[in-house]
C-alpha cells in the first residue's frame, strides 16, 4: 500500500519531466523564441546589476558636473538629459521598473484571469451569468482609461501602477481560460472524479487547473509585453512613481522639455527602443511557447 | 495574440438562430448592464476610493478648516453614501457631470467641445488602419511563407511592440522638429482663424502626424487577425470547388475566401475601439490635439476629479455603444444568424 502510490507519483513526475524536456526542445527549435529569450536574459542581468553598473550617486542632480542636454560623448555615451543626468545610466535603472511592474502586474492579471475564467467555466446558471457579465465589461471598457482613473485616485507609487494594470488587463485571460475549462470539464475523467465524490474545489484544483496552466503560461509572456507598454504609458502621462527612473517618465520629461522638437534624439530614441526590444522579446517568446503548447497553431 | 483568442471565444458563444427581438433584448440588456457598471464604477472610484474629495480639491493650496467644511457641505459629502449615490445618479441623468476644478466650467460643456476633434482623429485613423490592415492581412495569408508575408508579419509585430506615444515623439523629432514639414501640435495654426477650404487644409495638415502615429500602432492587429482568419478558410472545400469551376486564383481569393474571412474580423474591429480610445489619450497628449484624450491628460496634473470622472464615463459609454452596434452589424452580415 505504501509504495504503490509513491511509485505512481514518481512515474507521473518522470512523465512531467519528459514532457517539459520535450517542450524545451521544441521551443529551442524555434529560432525567434530563442533569440527573444537570450535578449531578455541580458536585460534581466543589466536590471539586476544596475546598482553596480551605475551607482545611484552618479544620477544625483545635486552632484552633477555635466551640462544639460549634452550630445553623446565618451563620458556620456548617450548624452545627458535636461537636468544633466547620464541618459545611459537612467536607461539601466529604468529596466528595473519596467521588468518589475511588467511581471508583478502580469501576476495580478493572471491570478484574477485564471480564477475568474475557471469559475466562469465551472459554475452554471446565475453565478456564471453574473461572472460573464463582469468579464464582458472588463473586456470592453477601455483599459487604459480605467487604469488612468485608478492610478490617479490612488496614491502615486509603483504598486498603484501594478494594481491599475493588473486589475484592468485580466479579462482576455479569463475568456481563454473559460473556454479551456469548458472543454476539459466535458471530458470523461471529470465525470469520473465527480462520480467518486469530488467537489468543486477538488475538480477545479486537481484537474482543471493543471490542464489550463500551460495555456496561462503562454498567455503570461504575451501579457508581460503589454504590461510593460502600459507601465511606460502611465509613467509617460505622469502617473508613475516620481522617485524612480522609468523609461516612460524619461519620455515624459522629453516631451515636457520639448526635446523632440529641439532635436535631442539621444534623449528620445533610447528609452523607446528599450521598450520596443523588451516587448518584442516577450512577444517572440510568447508566440514560440504558444505554438509549442498549442499544436493547431503550427505552420501559421 | 490575445485579440484573436478573444474573437474566437466570442465566436463560439454567439447564440445561433435566435429571433431578432430576443437577440436585441439580450445584447441591449448586456450593454445596459455594462453602462450601469460604468456609472457605479465612476461613483466608486471618484467618491469612495480617493478619500476626501474636499481635501483632494484643495490639495496644494492653503485653506482654512472652515473653508473645507463649507466645501464639504456644498458637495454633499456629509450625506450618507447611498444618498450621495442617488444625487450623483440624478445629476448624471440630467447630463450634469459637475464643475471642473481647473477650468471652473461645466464638465459636460468641456467634453462637448472636445468630442469632435477626438472623433475626427480616431475616426480617420481607424478607417485607414482597417483598410490597410485587412488588405495586407489577406494578401499575407494568401502568400503564406513568402517574403511579402514574412516582412508584413514582422513589421506588424514590431509596430505592435511600439508604445504609441514614443512613435509620436519620433515623428515629431523627424518631421516637425528636424524637417519642419508638419506643425508640432494643435489643430489649427495658433493666432490664425482660417475659414472654409483654408481651414480644412490647415486642420488636415495638423492631422497628418497624429493619424500616422495611430495607424502605425493599430493596423498591425487587423493585419494579424485578417491573416489568421483567411488562413482558417484556406483549406475549406468551397475554395476547391471554386478552383474546380476554373476561377482565377485572384477571384477565388476576393470573391470566396475574403468575404468569409471578413466576418469574424468585423466584431474584432469594434472590440478594438477601446484600444483606439487609449491610443487617443497618448497621441493627443504628444501632439496637444485638443480632444478628449488631451483633456484627460490635462485633468491628471491637478488631479481634476470631476473632469476625469466625466471623460471616463463618456469614453466608456462610447465604447460600450460601439460594441452594441458591432453585435447588430454582425447579425446583419452573417445570414446564418438570421431567424430561420
Amino acid at each position: 500500500m505504501g509504495s504503490a502510490p509513491r511509485s505512481g507519483r514518481a512515474a507521473v513526475a518522470a512523465q512531467r519531466r519528459a514532457r517539459a524536456a520535450e517542450v524545451w526542445r521544441e521551443f529551442a527549435a524555434t529560432r525567434s523564441g530563442l533569440v527573444g529569450l537570450v535578449l531578455l536574459a541580458a536585460v534581466f542581468a543589466v536590471a539586476l546589476l544596475a546598482p553596480v553598473l551605475v551607482p545611484l550617486e552618479t544620477l544625483d542632480v545635486t552632484r552633477l558636473t555635466a551640462a544639460s542636454n549634452e550630445p553623446p560623448s565618451a563620458a556620456h555615451l548617450l548624452g545627458t538629459d535636461p537636468s544633466g543626468r547620464d541618459v545611459l545610466g537612467m536607461l539601466v535603472w529604468g529596466a528595473r521598473v519596467s521588468l518589475l511592474v511588467g511581471f508583478a502586474a502580469t501576476a495580478v492579471s493572471m491570478v484574477i484571469g485564471t480564477l475568474v475564467g475557471m469559475a466562469a467555466g465551472h459554475f452554471t446558471g446565475l453565478t456564471q451569468a453574473v461572472i460573464m457579465r463582469v468579464v464582458d465589461f472588463f473586456l470592453v471598457v477601455p483599459s487604459l482609461v480605467l487604469a488612468i482613473v485608478l492610478s490617479s485616485v490612488l496614491s502615486r507609487g509603483l504598486w498603484t501602477i501594478v494594481i491599475a494594470i493588473g486589475v484592468t488587463s485580466w479579462a482576455s485571460t479569463a475568456r481563454v481560460v473559460r473556454s479551456q475549462t469548458l472543454s476539459i470539464e466535458a471530458r470523461p475523467y471529470i465525470e469520473r472524479a465527480r462520480a467518486l465524490g469530488g467537489g468543486d474545489g477538488h475538480i477545479l484544483g486537481r484537474h482543471v487547473l493543471p490542464a489550463v496552466l500551460p495555456l496561462v503560461l503562454a498567455n503570461t509572456t504575451l501579457t508581460v509585453g503589454s504590461a510593460v507598454i502600459a507601465e511606460s504609458t502611465l509613467s509617460f502621462l505622469g502617473l508613475g512613481d516620481p522617485t524612480q527612473f522609468s523609461w516612460g517618465s524619461m519620455l515624459k520629461s522629453a516631451l515636457d522639455t520639448g526635446a523632440a522638437t529641439a532635436g535631442f534624439w539621444w534623449f528620445v530614441l533610447p528609452p523607446g527602443l528599450a521598450i520596443v526590444v523588451v516587448v518584442l522579446c516577450f512577444t517572440l517568446v510568447g508566440r514560440a511557447l504558444e505554438s509549442v503548447l498549442n499544436p493547431t497553431l503550427r505552420g501559421r | 495574440m490575445s485579440v484573436t483568442e478573444t474573437a474566437a471565444a466570442l465566436e463560439e458563444e454567439r447564440p445561433r438562430g435566435s429571433t431578432l427581438p430576443r437577440y436585441l433584448a439580450l445584447k441591449g440588456g448586456g450593454a445596459l448592464v455594462s453602462l450601469a457598471m460604468v456609472v457605479v464604477l465612476g461613483f466608486f472610484s471618484f467618491r469612495v476610493l480617493p478619500g476626501d474629495p474636499a481635501i483632494n480639491m484643495t490639495r496644494g493650496r492653503r485653506v482654512s478648516a472652515e473653508e473645507v467644511e463649507r466645501l464639504r457641505a456644498e458637495m454633499g459629502l456629509d450625506d450618507p453614501l447611498p444618498l450621495q449615490f442617488l444625487s450623483y445618479l440624478g445629476d448624471l441623468f440630467r447630463g450634469d457631470l459637475g464643475v471642473s476644478y481647473v477650468y471652473r466650467r461645466e464638465v459636460t460643456e468641456l467634453i462637448a467641445e472636445r468630442l469632435a476633434p477626438t472623433l475626427l482623429l480616431t475616426g480617420t485613423a481607424a478607417l485607414i488602419s482597417v483598410v490597410l490592415g485587412l488588405w495586407l492581412g489577406q494578401k499575407s495569408a494568401w502568400r503564406r511563407g513568402s517574403l511579402f508575408d514574412k516582412t508584413q508579419t514582422g513589421l506588424a509585430l514590431v509596430f505592435w511592440s511600439v508604445p504609441t506615444f514614443w512613435l509620436g515623439l519620433i515623428l515629431l523629432l523627424v518631421f516637425a522638429g528636424g524637417l519642419g514639414w508638419f506643425p508640432t501640435g494643435g489643430m489649427v495654426t495658433p493666432g490664425t482663424d482660417p475659414t472654409g477650404l483654408a481651414r480644412v487644409l490647415d486642420v488636415a495638415h495638423h492631422l497628418v502626424l497624429p493619424v500616422l502615429t495611430m495607424v502605425a500602432v493599430v493596423y498591425a492587429q487587423y493585419l494579424m487577425v485578417m491573416r489568421a482568419s483567411v488562413l482558417e478558410e484556406m483549406t475549406s472545400d468551397y475554395l476547391t470547388t471554386a478552383r474546380a469551376k476554373g476561377l482565377r486564383e485572384d477571384l477565388v481569393r476576393t470573391r470566396h475566401a475574403v468575404p468569409n474571412a471578413l466576418l469574424p474580423t468585423v466584431t474584432l474591429i469594434f472590440l478594438t475601439i477601446g484600444g483606439l480610445v487609449g491610443g487617443a489619450v497618448t497621441v493627443e497628449t504628444v501632439f496637444s490635439w485638443p480632444g478628449l484624450g488631451y483633456l484627460t491628460f490635462q485633468g491628471l496634473s491637478a488631479p481634476d476629479l470631476p473632469l476625469l470622472q466625466g471623460t471616463f464615463v463618456v469614453f466608456s459609454s462610447i465604447v460600450i455603444v460601439m460594441n452594441f452596434v458591432a453585435e447588430l452589424v454582425y447579425r446583419v452580415l452573417d445570414p446564418r444568424l438570421k431567424a430561420s
